[in-house]
């Protein structure tokens, strides 16, 4: 047996890290220039980072068996508490995301963007893959159930990304592609229908996604924005600190859910290359380790972790530069907010644990 | 082991999920590429389109309304002024309950639900950190008792604005008009650039005929702004450039006394300068406060004004449409001198009344008894009835109408505010047309005397008394004297008189008309000679009675017996002095009664104020009459 490193003991992939490190750097810098150089702002998420890079270290720890073991319980208890958000939203009249547990406010819907990719790794790995049709249907009943919930809250981003989560991890167990290309068409046949269901801001949003000149100082005003801003950066972009859009508040949301577009007009398309670069890297590695993971559960579950971080890259990008309506999922690593930091780097623990946690039968 | 052996014993489900990574992969790749290119295609593309809104974004061009010009009588005194006016104002997002704080402002401001309803339709309008006004012109009082609690109610401030403000109100409300807050229709219309920062604008009278020259032209601010549109910083500034203001030619003494003279009568004063048909004083009872339209008229007092059986806001000078009666007569004698009809030594026998050859009609004069062997000097200073249906017999209608016409009559006098009607000045012609009947010879009798279907506004009725003072030209009315400069004073626009018509009378005829309305004051058997006592000037009138309703042929009129509303209009027409006169004047007072006992003392107290002011006279005088010649 070979000398372990020192990373190697604790779990944890170099170069997934350095990725993981410098995308977190680089969402500091860009966040100094987008809350208007509050220093305090960019100490709070370093803070916050850092407490997400210990998550993810201990979660490394975690064997791949031992996560496959408690997925059911923590997929229980979170839609538990889903359901538990819900009927006190009822009582509190409005929108209800959060539980307060007193010491810190928690949000169900996040714990499930990981709760759904560990039980159906774990329901879909336990049987001989790919999954027969019944075990198809029922992977869909336990992906609805839960998302439906949160659609209920409503929150339509974090929806998407548990529903994405749990697709992903069908589609890479070997989901047939007739049944594939049928939940498509099936998809796209029903998205006329879900109007009905939508809030009226929601439907407000899918309006101004079509067509954003209809109101532009109303609610078209954000994609408008945020498009001048993109456009305005140019090859190399007006510089860090010299955003106009942002320094001159024309930008919404621009430290958290915009800030795409604060690393396009600063920044420009030189900028957006290495972004996406940096992405592109953690993603292409983070595939690396789910390929080389030891059991199909480990592989299952980190690819559909990454493939869901993709998504978050995806919608955000394209709703920011108006090619996907507004729905509020943050840029990963570099919008400004904990929540989605910490569940992300859980995320990138459970990706080095399944690759790093090997038993050797025999040699 | 070799590479080859390890791949055959990988079994068939780890070549699976391996396939979907790989084709996961290709997927992001694929996906990644295409943000790429949206990248590319918004900064790289269209980066110059993008830029430019950029900048645009960034630097707003703020418009400043300019101050609206003044307005001035001729004797300087201030008609229309901007007050800094204070006004309760609320900024919506520095306050958390709007509900509450309105319930805790209304014991303060006795604040009611129509101030409530209206507030709300302004909040509306405004953005989130824009002043919406809640109340408007508060008192000192309001002022004092509200400051004292402001401190409790964040967001609530005490704003002084500049409000357009009427001092002498009804006084001159129905000539100087008002303003009031530009609504949808008219700023379909305006010059959007100039009016962008203004609210108000001339709706009636003088503020809305003299607009572009009361208004001024905007200012602008180059401001950098952010995206609420709040301003950060000011870049540039265009001053705007104020308007200019206004002198009116009013006499505002005599409007005042006008205005007194009608008080709690429906009636009309119209006086003029005939030499250049400046309006000196035109008033029109009764009538409403300006200043209530300024900043929107509540429902209830516009109601009030709408309903009520007064109709003040009726502008009487210019829309008031009246039999002119007897006050004609001096105008046919001129065309019968004109035409040839009748000498001016020329009888007609009055046995009291007169009756059309071949007809059975038979026409009363005022006087049972009737007037003798009258000359043209004599009807008209005891107006004589028949001798005037006689005349207006042998003139025809035709003659009349085209006659009448070069005195303005039957058409809009050009006076520069707007809303004046023509009147209506009959002919064959006009008969035909609207009641497709033929003239009856009849009726040209009543238009002899000035009733019938002929109808003149006051202002009209000034306009020909003016001819007939200044020998024959017809001068456009006006009320604009000049425009000056507020800030260096000068005069930047001046009113030119504008002669309309000529009326080609002999100095002679001129000279025999006037005398016997000088008759119709001084002489002792003229119709007004009560008002001329103790004059010390001399001045020729002309006093009408208007039916309002027709008799029957055998009815008498009895005032007593008939209601307010069916008495008689009383009307006068005088100017003076008989030499180069300096006024004319027109008064009408609606079912009046007699035009000489109740319109021609008003046309006296007219002439004194303005005559005595202009240069003292010497008493007494004498007169000719003209009966005598």
């Amino acid at each position: 047996m070979k000398q372990q490193t020192f990373f190697e003991r604790l779990h944890l992939d170099v170069p997934l890290l350095l990725g993981l490190l410098l995308a977190c750097i680089f969402g500091l810098v860009v966040l100094y220039s987008a809350s208007g150089q509050e220093i305090n702002t960019v100490y709070q998420q370093a803070f916050k980072m850092i407490l997400a890079f210990g998550l993810m270290v201990a979660v490394a720890q975690i064997s791949p068996t031992q996560l496959a073991r408690i997925s059911i319980w923590i997929f229980l208890s979170g839609l538990i508490l889903l359901v538990l958000v819900l009927v006190m939203g009822y009582i509190g009249k409005g929108a209800q995301r959060w539980l307060d547990l007193g010491v810190f406010r928690f949000q169900p819907s996040e714990m499930m963007k990981l709760a759904m990719p560990m039980l159906l790794s774990w329901y879909l790995a336990e049987k001989t893959l790919p999954p027969t049709l019944s075990q198809t249907v029922m992977t869909i009943m336990l992906i609805l159930v839960p998302v439906l919930l949160i659609v209920k809250q409503p929150d339509l981003g974090t929806a998407v990304l548990v529903g994405i989560a749990g697709f992903s991890a069908l589609f890479v167990a070997g989901l047939g592609w007739r049944y594939l290309f049928g939940m498509i068409v099936l998809a796209a046949s029903l998205a006329p229908v879900s109007w009905l269901f939508m809030y009226d801001y929601q439907r407000q949003r899918v309006l101004t996604f079509l067509d954003p000149a209809m109101d532009p100082l109303g609610s078209g005003y954000h994609i408008i924005q945020s498009m001048i801003a993109i456009g305005s950066g140019g090859l190399s972009g007006k510089g860090w600190l010299n955003g106009t859009q942002s320094h001159l508040q024309f930008l919404p949301e621009r430290s958290t859910d915009f800030i795409f577009a604060v690393v396009c007009e600063e920044f420009g398309f030189t900028g957006v290359v290495l972004l996406l670069s940096l992405y592109l890297f953690i993603i292409y590695r983070g595939f690396h380790l789910a390929m080389n993971a030891q059991q199909s559960f480990g592989k299952i579950l980190g690819t559909s972790i990454i493939l869901t971080f993709f998504v978050y890259i995806l919608v955000n990008i394209g709703m920011v530069s108006g090619q996907l309506p507004v729905v509020g999922i943050p840029l990963p690593l570099i919008s400004y907010g904990g929540t989605s930091i910490v569940t992300l780097m859980i995320g990138f623990g459970m990706v080095m644990s399944v690759n790093t946690h090997r038993r050797f039968l025999s040699d | 082991m070799s590479a080859w052996l390890k791949l055959k014993y990988v079994d068939e489900e780890t070549q699976l999920i391996s396939w979907r990574i790989t084709v996961s992969a290709m997927l992001v790749t694929l996906l990644f590429l295409a943000m790429l290119s949206r990248a590319f295609y918004l900064q790289i593309v269209m980066h110059d389109h993008y830029s430019t809104l950029s900048q645009s974004n960034r630097v707003k061009v703020v418009p400043i309304a300019p101050t609206r010009g003044l307005i001035f009588s001729h004797d300087g005194v201030l008609l229309a002024d901007n007050r800094p006016s204070f006004s309760l104002e609320v900024i919506p997002e520095k306050t958390d309950d709007m509900d509450k704080l309105l319930a805790q402002l209304t014991p303060i401001m006795n604040l009611n639900e129509s101030d409530i309803s209206q507030f709300r339709i302004r909040l509306k309008q405004k953005r989130r950190f824009e002043s919406v006004p809640l109340v408007f012109n508060l008192s000192d009082d309001e002022v004092a008792r509200i400051s004292v609690d402001l401190h409790r109610f964040p967001g609530v401030d005490i704003v002084a604005r500049l409000n357009r403000y009427y001092p002498l109100g009804a006084n001159t409300a129905h000539t100087i008009g008002y303003v009031g807050m530009i609504n949808e229709e008219e700023l379909k219309v305006l010059d959007a650039s100039n009016y962008s920062a203004t609210s108000h604008m001339g709706k009636l009278g003088v503020e809305k005929a003299y607009e572009d020259i009361l208004h001024g032209k905007v200012g602008y601010q180059q401001v950098e702004v952010n995206a609420q549109g709040r301003v950060v910083r000011v870049l540039d500034r265009t001053p705007p450039v104020p308007g200019k203001n206004i002198y009116l030619t009013l006499d505002l003494s005599l409007q005042n006394l006008a205005v007194q003279a009608l008080a709690g009568q429906r009636g009309a004063v119209v006086a003029i300068d005939p030499e250049t048909g400046a309006i000196l004083a035109m008033v029109s009872s009764p009538s409403f406060d300006p200043n209530l339209f300024v900043n929107g008229i509540d429902s209830k007092s516009y109601n009030e004004y709408l309903n009520s059986p007064e109709i003040p806001l009726l502008n009487r000078v210019l829309q008031g449409k009246y039999p002119p009666g007897s006050t004609i007569k001096p105008m046919l004698g001129l065309a019968a001198l004109h035409y040839g009809i009748r000498s001016f030594a020329d009888t007609t026998w009055c046995p009291g009344w007169y009756s059309l050859k071949g007809s059975s009609l038979r026409k009363g004069d005022w006087k049972k008894d009737g007037h003798g062997h009258t000359s043209l000097g004599r009807a008209i200073a005891e107006s004589c009835d028949v001798y005037f249906y006689a005349l207006a017999n042998d003139l025809g209608i035709d003659r009349i109408h085209e006659w009448l016409y070069q005195f303005g009559l039957g058409q809009k006098t050009g006076i520069d505010i707007t809303g004046e009607s023509a009147g209506l000045l009959p002919s064959k012609q006009w008969k035909r047309a609207t009641h497709n009947e033929s003239w009856y010879p009849g009726e040209t009798l009543n238009i002899g005397i000035g009733q019938g279907s002929i109808l003149v506004t006051p202002l009209q009725l000034a306009v020909s008394t003016a001819a007939i003072a200044s020998r024959g030209k017809v001068m456009q009315p006006r009320l604009f004297a000049e425009a000056r400069d507020p800030v260096s004073g000068k005069v930047v626009k001046e009113g030119e008189p504008e002669r309309i018509q000529m009326i080609s009378n002999t100095e002679d005829e001129w000279s025999k008309i006037i005398l016997a309305m000088n008759d119709v004051v001084h002489a002792p058997n003229g119709t007004a000679r009560r008002i001329s006592e103790g004059a010390n000037y001399l001045f020729a009138g002309k006093s009408g009675t208007a039916q309002v309703f027709s008799l029957a042929q055998d009815e008498k009129y009895e005032a007593s017996k008939l209601a307010k509303e069916l008495h008689d209009h009383a009307l006068f027409i005088a100017f003076a002095p008989l030499e180069q006169p300096k006024i004319a004047v027109s008064i009408i007072i609606e079912n009046g009664g007699g035009g000489s006992a109740n319109a021609a003392p008003i046309a006296r107290q007219l002439l004194d104020n303005y005559l005595n002011r202009l240069e003292p006279i010497e008493t007494p005088v004498t007169y000719e009459t003209a009966d005598l010649l």
